[in-house]
């Protein structure tokens, strides 16, 4: 039971993670590995205002959320789109965006290092609670809830907005988008941006209740990678279910097991998505 | 053999032999960096071989190279066997266990192989480090060798002249030419009969037989081994950005980013090591919008222009 | 021309796509020697059926044969080894090489695995074939769209296939290149290649093949000689869009 419970809650922060990027890659077609930065950049804001002047994360996340997107907007239309024009291929786009997202991942944690290079502890809401007869603390259960409403909303925005029947069309076909005279660079900057301006959210959130430092965006990049695959590039419902999964395998066996296996068993999952369901969860054979 | 041949066989060998004098020229410092160089010669010039004609982007040294590390250390301090065995057994487990990583991943999108290797050498490091608390009990590894720096330097120069001597008989087989065409257009690869999976795996594996090789023989160099110090993701980039600054599409490419590279990495470590990791995203960047096809690619790109101004 | 023994059995094939059905159960026959026109309006199926032939991707059901060896669902390497040479309907050369690597490729990897001076001289001819004789060591960037179609040609036939198959290789030339395109495959044809073509100018389906089928909808609507199936109702009207 306390696995199940704190598995769920572990991966609900989780799919806000990987709904992020799967904005990135599936729609705009960047596989940004940079993304696990935005989370760490996320939770320094969150920390620094919480220490200075003891701002609750939770308002935290409505100055962090819209510099995020401005940020990433930028980052795709000065750093990415030039490369988007160059490459002659989907290959080679690929290959250019993770050299180029790496490089940018490097420089940020660089300058994030520069700027604290020590852990970012505070303690917030760190009352305990019990649900179920599990014991979780309050700071978990919380991010767990806005997760869920920041998911729900971007749910509703994909599904119920002209511009999210955009974002869509141009994650399905970039060619055919065109062709019904939506702007692909566009639409596909929105997207970048609204993908990191959701990871930034997410890193406020965990920072609540995991303490980062500034090496630890690779890790979250890796997660969010493997649940973007196990639930098919581009498919918001394969995520939020991949996400889940990954929480709740990597809580059951940090508790019973090792909790230095969390990556151990992160990759486990991943090779059996590998060999097994390559396409995603929920995704058909590709053509 | 054709005048075309002999000529870069002739500078090749005036290099290794030059390499070869080194120890004797310089030491202590000097030896030291100059190690660290032949070290990434070998590393980068065998990732190239590989990912240079693939674009499969390769973040695995960091974890093969563990793997010999590791296994050195561990057979020598755990089981009391000599360095030549385990060596041997590290590069063998090493090619195999590339085998299977590019067998599951290789057949699909470059993105999956880049991110399966992204992550790998970190997670052997916890698996490793798991299976060392809770079934061997022992923390500390020592690898008590006679080897001086000049012996390692020496070694290491013997597999990266195997690297090179290994990279120009690929060149001139079907196993080369094969690579080349998948590197064109895998589609056609395939249409004209060319198994491209095995093509690229039996190349993942002589990556990793080759990094572990310089993991094994790194590992007297330190003599106190735990696998934090040689599961390094680190070493994975460096070799990643050193191939891609010297360029990749020719065997001697990666050669040439290497040198100034170590240099500058040294210096920056020492002078300002709070900006390794800026530097090293500044590196990444530099590469991809302003020297893409590295060193060698911008050489000549001008060699054409001023032949073209003739 | 067309005695020969059967060389190809296509038998029952389908492919779905998702829900998609973008073949259903079409079966033929192509005889040794023979040149076999797969004609039928946009989307019919054609290249779907040219790509299960060649091996771009797996049956959903149905069996293929060459010479009696089943070709159905193994990798497109194995098939094109066992004597399938293809070109593409949107030519594909190897950009970073010479034309004649570019056609040595071909000749490198099929089931003679020539090398060497073998396949150099091998593609020197084939080269002086399709007409790029004085155009070999130029980088394959450099040619016309007709000289890199007649590189893939050459590609394709340098992995002396038994069967070959032709994409549009016709479609995008100018009505001089087309006249002299269709000489060519129609010498390759004398030489008493079998030849599999999907094409959509009516001219060389006349001229070239000795019996064509058609597809619409995936499913095979007509079979006969390009005069009886063109003159065809169904196939008429499938043309026009009556259905």
């Amino acid at each position: 039971m306390d696995i199940l419970i704190s598995g769920l809650l572990l991966g609900g922060t989780y799919v806000l993670i990987a709904m992020g990027l799967n904005l990135q890659y599936g729609v705009a077609r960047i596989m940004n590995l940079a993304n696990g930065e935005m989370i760490v950049l996320g939770a320094l804001a969150s920390f620094w205002v919480f220490t200075s002047s003891m701002v609750s994360p939770l308002l935290t996340l409505f100055l962090v959320a819209p510099i995020a997107f401005v940020g990433n907007w930028l980052i795709y239309r000065l750093l990415l789109v030039p490369l988007v024009r160059r490459a002659k291929n989907q290959g080679q786009l690929e290959v250019d965006s993770i050299l180029a997202t790496f490089g940018m991942s490097f420089v940020l944690v660089g300058i994030v290092v520069s700027l604290h290079g020590e852990y970012f502890t505070y303690s917030f809401l760190a009352s305990p609670l019990s649900i179920l007869g599990t014991t979780v603390a309050l700071n978990r259960l919380v991010a767990f809830a806005f997760a869920v409403v920041i998911g729900l909303v971007l749910y509703l925005w994909l599904n119920h907005s002209r511009a999210g029947m955009a974002v869509r069309a141009v994650a399905v076909n970039p060619d055919s988008a065109k062709l019904v005279g939506i702007n692909v660079l566009k639409v596909s900057a929105l997207a970048f941006a609204v993908g990191g301006a959701v990871s930034a959210v997410a890193g406020v959130l965990i920072s609540t209740f995991i303490t980062l430092d500034a090496s630890v965006g690779v890790i979250f990049t890796m997660k969010a990678l493997i649940i973007v695959i196990m639930g098919g590039v581009g498919d918001i419902r394969g995520a939020i279910v991949a996400a889940l999964i990954l929480g709740l395998v990597e809580t059951a066996v940090a508790t019973l097991i090792d909790p230095g296996l969390t990556l151990v068993s992160a990759y486990l999952i991943f090779l059996l998505v590998l060999l097994f369901k390559p396409q995603g969860l929920f995704g058909r054979a590709q053509t | 053999m054709s005048r075309k041949e002999v000529v870069p066989l002739l500078i090749g060998v005036v290099l290794v032999v030059v390499a070869a004098l080194v120890p004797y020229v310089a030491n202590g410092y000097w030896l030291s960096i100059a190690l660290t160089a032949m070290m990434y010669i070998a590393l980068s010039t065998s990732w190239a071989l590989f990912s240079g004609p693939t674009h499969y982007i390769s973040l695995a040294s960091g974890a093969f190279f563990g793997v010999g590390g590791y296994l050195v250390a561990t057979g020598m301090s755990d089981y009391n066997q000599s360095f030549w065995l385990m060596m041997a057994i590290s590069a063998l487990v090493a090619t195999v266990l590339a085998g299977l990583i590019g067998l599951a991943t290789l057949r699909l999108s470059g993105v999956y192989f880049v991110i399966f290797t992204l992550g790998l050498a970190e997670m052997i490091r916890n698996l490793v480090s798991w299976v060392q608390n809770n079934f061997l009990g022992s923390r500390g590894l020592y690898v008590l060798t006679d080897f001086t720096e000049a012996h390692i330097y020496w070694m290491l120069l013997a597999v990266a002249t195997a690297v090179f001597i290994f990279g120009w008989l690929i060149d001139r087989s079907r196993l080369g030419f094969a690579l080349k065409i998948i590197g064109n257009d895998e589609t056609v690869a395939r249409h004209v009969g060319i198994n491209t999976a095995w093509t690229k795996v039996i190349l993942f594996m002589s990556t990793g037989f080759f990094a572990a090789l310089v993991g094994a023989i790194i590992a007297p160099r330190y003599s106190y081994i735990e696998p934090n110090l040689v599961f390094s993701p680190e070493l994975s980039f460096l070799v990643v950005i050193m191939a891609l600054l010297g360029g990749t599409h020719r065997l001697w490419g990666p050669l040439v980013g290497v040198i100034p590279f170590t240099l500058i990495w040294e210096a920056i470590s020492i002078w300002i090591p709070n900006f390794t990791t800026l530097f090293l995203g500044l590196a990444f960047l530099t590469i991809v919008y302003f020297i893409p096809n590295g060193f060698v690619g911008l050489f000549e790109k001008l060699r054409a222009k001023s032949r073209s101004w003739q | 021309m067309s005695a020969g023994r059967t060389l190809l059995e296509i038998q029952n094939i389908s492919k779905s796509f998702g829900g998609l059905i973008a073949v259903n159960s079409l079966s033929f026959n192509v005889k040794e020697q023979e040149v076999v026109g797969v004609i039928g309006p946009n989307g019919s199926g054609k290249t779907t059926v040219m790509n299960l032939i060649s091996g771009v991707f797996p049956l959903t059901s149905g069996t293929i044969r060459l010479a009696g060896r089943e070709l159905s669902n193994r990798p497109a390497h194995k098939i094109a080894r066992a004597g399938v040479g293809r070109t593409f309907q949107l030519v594909r050369v190897l950009p970073r090489l010479s034309v004649i690597d570019n056609v040595i490729a071909g000749a490198v990897f099929g089931h003679r695995r020539r090398w060497g001076y073998d396949a150099e001289s091998m593609a020197t001819h084939l080269l002086d074939r399709v007409g790029l004789a004085d155009k070999q060591s130029q980088p394959v960037s450099a040619l016309t769209y007709i000289d890199q179609k007649r590189v893939e040609l050459a590609r394709a036939l340098a992995g002396e296939p038994q069967v070959l198959l032709l994409d549009e290789w016709l479609a995008g030339l100018n009505p001089s290149e087309l006249q002299t395109g269709i000489e060519l495959i129609e010498s390759l044809s004398n030489e008493g290649r079998t030849i599999i073509l999907v094409e959509h100018v009516m001219d060389a389906i006349r001229t070239l093949c000795d019996r064509c089928i058609v597809v619409n909808s995936g499913k095979l609507i007509a079979e006969g000689t390009p005069e009886q199936v063109l003159s065809d109702p169904t196939v008429i009207s499938a043309y026009l869009g009556e259905d």
